[in-house]
């Protein structure tokens, strides 16, 4: 098991959502769109030039900030 | 009776509106807010019912203030339809479960049911329906299926006595729900998810969005050009021309009120673009010069709205926006603005931050010419070619970016980062698109008509009065200095703040070049919004922020009119012209920034 932000994973990586690092609003909005601590969530692209990375989390894509990225704290088996 | 629909965001809500409704839909601002909601009517069993699309949300603890319109209306209805995207289960019920602990008899319609078969989602209907305790009703709206369903459940009136507890509790009882309501079977990757990874990929996204905004601008010209030459001009030749040529023989044509109706005879006859009267060119430029053109772009935006594009060019153009003080999805008023600054500007109030809304208007206000004025500079300057419109829309980009990047270098502030949802590709409805379509030409029609005959009549009047000679002459010199303009073009400037359409218009009598036509159309579209964004800006950004925004837009008029005179030579940028741009570009790096970098950005 290794513990990474969801910036370190890589492009086409599945990972485990462990904790989000950031205030009562960032989590409450990313948990409305699906991630939350224990979803397993598929990075599909990389941060390009410091876009955002978009991941696959049940059947729906979110697109999130590089910045809100390094807030996310994943599991990788 | 007041049906309220509800969901989240991107479940087909609207689509399911549009086929509940009829044609009789208006779309109001909720009171005291400036969010925008939609409402229609149906006939049922012998009874008017007012269906309401309620604004998108994603949880009834409003964080922004489209949700909290959202959690307002529900004192207003008598039954929720709380619509779910059958793929994403587990998500959505989040918010059914806040809905069901109301006290207000709630529905529950599961769209995209065909979706969900495809993707081998099984979801046991009746379980659901036991651990919910209300109707459950799946649909696939866009292929008209579980529509009539809804309206059955219409005099649903139970209401459940629900309590989840906890946010934590909550959750833990959405996953009890579905680990025993659904079951996911793997499919293979379609051709067609393997493409909508694809678009959200820079590397491949990025050529896919040039080649997409290419067509979008391709067909807008083809349906634009098209409808003007073959329908709206022709039919104002056939049938109107015969009645406003008499009503110009009854008048005289050395009276006052010909002057005012059907305004200065050009060679003998009525030119529709140049004779400048209320009934000629004041109905004529609507209706066939601009007209064509909204009908071409809003078709195109509904298409790329309902297919699901637009969040995508979002997610890649989020990089270029962070440069310029905003992120991805303010991409969405500066698109809007292509059609209407008025739209635009209320769209803007969807972002997070202060300082968001202010680069937001101020750069979409400054740099983003509507379609009406986009109409009349492709009428203009399409006869001398290509490069000239070409030119006008590279000076537009390269200002929004200038004043983008020093705005964000120059102003105090943190902006927020990108978190959205990107929906999978939808083959739209066409009920949907068309419907938007017209709810959005008739509110072009009663902005613009109003304002453009009133600003023929007025033009007239100070040309009769004497106020646009005065003015010629106090201020010609200066524009003919700065701008290398006739004096003339100072009444075109004027009307402007009215209509950009009817300002380009204006334009068209003074014989200009090529060149001076660009320096026109960009310092008419820079210089000052037209008075109903003007207005609209006010109310979002308050006055003082309005006032600073319209300093900086005459500012960079001054500038850029000045600059495209001197630097602009035979239908391309003289190479100094280019060498000083560059050499702009560098200077705005070492400026020192006083807005936050990104890290503190996202602790607010």
């Amino acid at each position: 098991m290794k513990k990474m932000t969801l910036h370190q994973l890589n492009a086409d990586q599945a990972g485990t959502v462990l904790e989000i690092n950031g205030g009562c609003g960032l989590e409450e909005k990313l948990n409305n769109l699906g991630i939350r601590p224990g979803k397993e969530i598929v990075k599909i692209n990389e941060s390009f030039i410091g876009g955002p990375v978009t991941v696959q989390i049940d059947h729906t894509k979110v697109a999130v900030g590089h910045g809100m990225a390094e807030k996310i704290i994943v599991e990788v088996a | 009776m007041n049906i309220l629909l509800m969901g989240n965001p991107n479940v087909g809500k609207s689509v399911i509106f549009s086929k509940l409704t009829g044609t009789n839909v208006t779309a109001s601002n909720y009171s005291g807010t400036t969010v925008e909601y939609t409402e229609g009517q149906r006939n049922w069993r012998g009874e008017m019912v007012d269906v309401i699309d309620v604004p998108g949300t994603y949880t009834l603890d409003p964080t922004n203030e489209a949700e909290e319109v959202a959690v307002d209306m529900l004192d207003k209805g008598d039954l929720v339809v709380n619509v779910l995207d059958a793929t994403n289960l587990e998500r959505n019920l989040n918010l059914t479960l806040q809905l069901l602990e109301r006290d207000i008899p709630v529905i529950v319609v599961l769209n995209m049911w065909d979706e969900a078969e495809h993707k081998g989602i099984e979801i046991d209907i009746e379980k659901l329906e036991e651990y919910l305790g209300v109707p459950v009703i799946t649909t696939a709206a866009v292929k008209n299926r579980g529509i009539k369903d809804i309206t059955y459940h219409f005099d649903y009136r139970e209401v459940v006595d629900s309590d989840y507890g906890s946010t934590e509790e909550r959750w833990a009882h959405i996953g009890e729900i579905i680990e025993n309501t659904q079951h996911i079977q793997d499919r293979k990757h379609t051709f067609l998810e393997w493409f909508e990874d694809a678009t959200v990929k820079p590397l491949t996204g990025i050529p896919i969005a040039i080649i997409f905004m290419y067509l979008s601008f391709m067909i807008i010209r083809f349906i634009g050009e098209g409808l003007i030459a073959n329908v709206t001009e022709p039919l104002f030749e056939i049938f109107y021309r015969p009645v406003v040529t008499q009503l110009s023989q009854i008048l005289g044509a050395e009276t006052f009120l010909h002057k005012l109706l059907i305004g200065n005879l050009i060679s003998g006859t009525i030119d529709f673009g140049q004779s400048f009267g209320i009934l000629t060119t004041g109905i004529f430029i609507p209706f066939a010069a601009v007209l064509p053109y909204i009908i071409a772009f809003y078709f195109m935006l509904g298409l790329l709205e309902d297919t699901g594009y637009l969040p995508r060019l979002a997610t890649l153009v989020d990089n270029i926006m962070h440069r310029v003080g905003l992120h991805g999805f303010s991409i969405i008023p500066m698109i809007l603005g292509l059609g209407c600054n008025v739209p635009a500007a209320l769209a803007v109030r969807n972002l997070d931050s202060k300082r968001e809304k202010f680069i937001a208007s101020t750069l979409m206000a400054i740099s983003v010419p509507c379609m009406a004025q986009i109409a009349m500079i492709f009428g203009l300057l399409g006869p001398y070619g290509g490069q000239y419109l070409l030119h006008i829309f590279l000076i537009l980009i390269m200002v929004w970016f200038t004043v983008g990047l020093l705005m964000d270098k120059l102003m105090p502030g943190f902006s927020s980062d990108l978190l959205l949802e990107i929906p999978p590709f939808r083959i739209p409805s066409m009920t949907t698109v068309l419907k938007k379509l017209w709810m959005r030409i008739i509110s072009f029609l009663e902005e613009a008509i109003p304002y453009m005959l009133f600003g023929v009549l007025i033009a007239n009047l100070l040309y009769i009065l004497g106020v646009f000679d005065f003015l010629a002459t106090t201020f010609g010199p200066f524009l003919n200095q700065v701008f290398g303009l006739p004096q003339e073009v100072i009444t075109a400037l004027l009307i402007g703040f009215l209509r950009k359409d009817l300002a380009m218009g204006m334009l068209a009598p003074l014989n200009l070049t090529a060149k001076q036509l660009v320096v026109a159309s960009t310092v008419l579209t820079i210089y000052f919004p037209c008075v109903a964004t003007f207005v609209v800006l006010i109310k979002e950004l308050g006055i003082f922020a309005m006032m600073k925004s319209a300093g900086i837009m005459l500012l960079t008029t001054l500038t850029v009119g000045g600059f495209v005179n001197f630097a602009f030579q035979g239908g391309s940028f003289s190479l100094l012209g280019w060498i000083i741009i560059v050499g702009l570009l560098i200077a705005i790096r070492y400026i020192p920034s006083f807005g936050s970098d990104f890290e503190e950005r996202l602790e607010a």
